[in-house]
């Protein structure tokens, strides 16, 4: 018994600068363990978010383009439409896409742009150090929620798989997360399908991956694993809310 | 090579295509939306690529990703368009990508109004965006002119991979005049592989590339900042553009416009010249660079008593044209900003209300 | 077949996500500082180490590697980790 585990060629050698414990890092792992197994490095450009994702370009090892916050998908959309043969994806978290970048991520989404969206929800803005995103969760302490998210103040979190899953035009639209192995191999799974439908030019596809923040949450990397599970995914429920097939 | 009649929103959009620049991404926005119209027409017949994004802001950033990799690329808006686009802006040109921008001026501040202004001339020339950075803005007074300017953009924006800005107004686009596209005007190819993420199978290489903007090491930003600003110094060398009128002999007054405005003058000139006031035109048609050396030349004439600038905006131009006359003569300003071009006879009137 | 385990103890920052999904509890946190300040997590019982890789699937930092190696010179690893 037994396998060999190696670090994928279009991962960088190199250290990142994330925390300890952060799940940035597996997810950067399995996007370009994907990449590698699909061989298509040579012909895919990433595209950066603001956010803690925002020196992820210096992870990878195949072009990238540095997106303003929020305007990922429109940085995608442009290259698609003038190089549909390149392969496109977006990553971002949660004030990248979820606030300041809603409207951009919704239209893209609902064009049926053939790039793959794979976004991070960590209920938290990390980079910035911590302040309150439109995933926080009901009464969850941020820097800019002090006294726990108040939901009759600033509404629910919000459910961005459901909510481009509501759109009509065809998509693969999936929640996943990476709080456990288990849950780590299904979220890769998502991720290749994912790029699978851009290389048959398909289909819109985004990958939600609730993800943990231990050094904004104020807790250790395991225990920060254990709140996603009992808080998180209650409300964020996993799975595929949609798949082109259903149009 | 015929002429055609064109609107001179049409006119812009035809001169992109005859450049060779097949991809458009655009909003509606009055008074340029002819524009879009024409080319989510046209476009398809080339086999190029319209898109209409859900907001400017999102196409400055669709235009960015295109250019980025390697790709031509046009947009066109209006004031506010543009403002929503400012940030974008100053993102392409800290990344160094090409792009043309067209701003087809309407009346401000605010939702203003739609008919012309020529009040975004800060906006185009200081920055309407943050950070350090110019655009190489060019202002047509004639839809030939437009279309020229136009297709000289995009090599000029890959010249300099830099975004270009032809500044032109609600008159301008909309009215109609005889066009052609000169050949001569077509851009050449360029090859990108040096910069632009066109894909490392594309360019045959291991080496990726990466376009971006952030610099969180002091002197790394400061040595891009000093680069950026090695290649404005060489537009202000080579770009800058300009037109006399009636500067031949001796002239009392020296009118300083541009655009639309500049025609409406021209016409102020000839008839005070049958009355026998003689007055010089010094016509900028860089707007970024600045023809600082040609204009101050022009108010040091020794006939010279006055400048004037005259434009559809409050003074902005007028603190570039008082930079460049540098205190030699006295400069009035003269405008109207609430969409009315001036008339003739207004022009009129203020240069004899100052020259006596 | 055999496998070698590796674990990069500067690349490692000690988050603790390896330890707590090992299924043969092979894993531990070193209480040696490593050169980034961090106190990396190492094998304490690599003899009950099966290979399954999925330390390395939860690990965010891809500071544990696994690679083929020949029979014989695993064996001779195994007796070198007993005799330190």
């Amino acid at each position: 018994m037994g396998k060999t585990f190696q670090r994928p060629e279009a991962l960088a050698d190199t250290t990142t600068h994330y925390c300890p414990g952060c799940t940035h890092g597996v997810a950067h792992r399995l996007v370009a363990e994907v990449i590698d197994e699909l061989g298509i490095r040579g012909r895919t450009v990433g595209i950066a978010p603001v956010g803690c994702a925002v020196l992820m370009y210096n992870y990878f090892t195949f072009d990238f383009q540095e997106a303003a916050h929020g305007r990922a998908p429109a940085m995608a959309t442009g290259i698609k439409r003038v190089r549909p043969d390149l392969v496109v994806f977006t990553y971002q978290g949660d004030g990248d896409l979820a606030s300041i970048g809603l409207s951009e991520i919704v239209h893209a989404a609902n064009r049926g742009e053939k790039f793959t969206t794979i976004f991070i929800n960590n209920a938290v803005y990390g980079m910035t150090g911590g302040q309150m995103a439109p995933t926080t969760m009901p009464e969850q302490r941020t820097t800019t929620s002090p006294f726990g998210r108040k939901t009759d103040y600033t509404g629910m979190p919000i459910k961005v798989a459901e909510l481009l899953a509501a759109l009509t035009t065809p998509g693969y639209i999936t929640r996943q997360t990476l709080i456990s192995p288990k849950y780590i191999n299904r979220s890769k799974k998502a991720i290749k399908k994912a790029f699978q439908y851009q290389l048959e030019n398909r289909c819109f596809s985004l990958v939600e991956l609730i993800s943990t923040c231990p050094t904004n949450w104020g807790m250790t990397p395991i225990d920060a694993l254990k709140w996603a599970e009992d808080k998180m995914l209650p409300y964020f429920k996993l799975g595929d809310y949609k798949l082109p097939e259903e149009n | 090579m015929s002429k055609v009649l064109m609107k001179g929103n049409e006119a812009i959009a035809e001169a992109a295509v005859r450049a060779g620049c097949l991809n458009y991404f655009a909003y509606p926005i009055t008074p340029q939306t002819e524009v879009a119209e024409y080319l989510a027409k046209r476009l398809p017949e080339v086999g190029g690529v319209f898109l209409q994004g859900e907001s400017e802001v999102a196409v400055s950033y669709m235009i960015f990703g295109a250019s980025a990799c390697g790709e031509r690329v046009l947009t066109t808006s209006s004031s506010p368009g543009v403002s929503l686009m400012s940030e974008g802006i100053s993102y392409i040109t800290a990344a160094e990508c090409p792009a043309v921008f067209v701003n087809i001026m309407r009346g401000g501040p605010g939702l203003g109004g739609i008919l012309p202004s020529q009040a975004d001339y800060f906006q185009s020339t200081k920055g309407g965006g943050h950070g350090d950075y110019r655009l190489l803005c060019m202002a047509p007074a004639s839809v030939q002119e437009a279309v020229e300017m136009v297709m000289q953009a995009f090599g000029l924006a890959e010249k300099y991979r830099n975004p270009v800005m032809i500044l032109g107004d609600g008159l301008i686009g909309q009215m109609m005049e005889p066009v052609e596209f000169p050949e001569k005007f077509k851009a050449k190819p360029s090859n990108k592989d040096d910069w632009a993420t066109n894909g490392m199978d594309t360019r045959k290489s291991n080496k990726r590339n990466l376009v971006k903007t952030l610099y969180l090491n002091p002197e790394e930003l400061n040595a891009h900042n000093l680069k950026l600003k090695a290649k404005y110094d060489r537009m202000e060398r080579e770009e800058t553009r300009f037109e006399s009128y009636n500067m031949e002999g001796d002239y009392t007054a020296l009118i300083v416009s541009y655009g639309t405005m500049s025609r409406v003058c021209r016409t102020a000139i000839d008839i005070l010249k049958a009355d026998g006031l003689e007055v010089g035109m010094l016509r900028p048609q860089s707007l970024f660079p600045f023809p600082v050396k040609a204009i101050y030349e022009a108010a040091a004439k020794q006939s010279c008593e006055v400048v004037f600038s005259i434009e559809m905006s409050m003074g902005q131009m007028m603190e570039d044209v008082e930079r460049s006359v540098c205190g030699l003569r006295p400069v009035h300003w003269y405008g109207k900003c609430g969409g009315e071009v001036p008339t003739p006879e207004e022009v009129m009137d203020v240069v004899r209300s100052i020259v006596k | 077949m055999a496998y070698e385990h590796n674990i990069d103890t500067d690349g490692c920052k000690g988050c603790g996500l390896c330890v707590s999904v090992c299924p043969k509890n092979v894993l531990e946190i070193s209480n040696q500082v490593n050169v980034k300040g961090y106190f990396p997590a190492y094998q304490a019982r690599p003899e009950d180490c099966i290979f399954c890789a999925i330390c390395c699937t939860m690990c965010p930092d891809v500071a544990i590697t696994i690679s083929e190696i020949e029979e014989e010179a695993a064996a001779q690893k195994q007796t070198e980790d007993q005799d330190e």
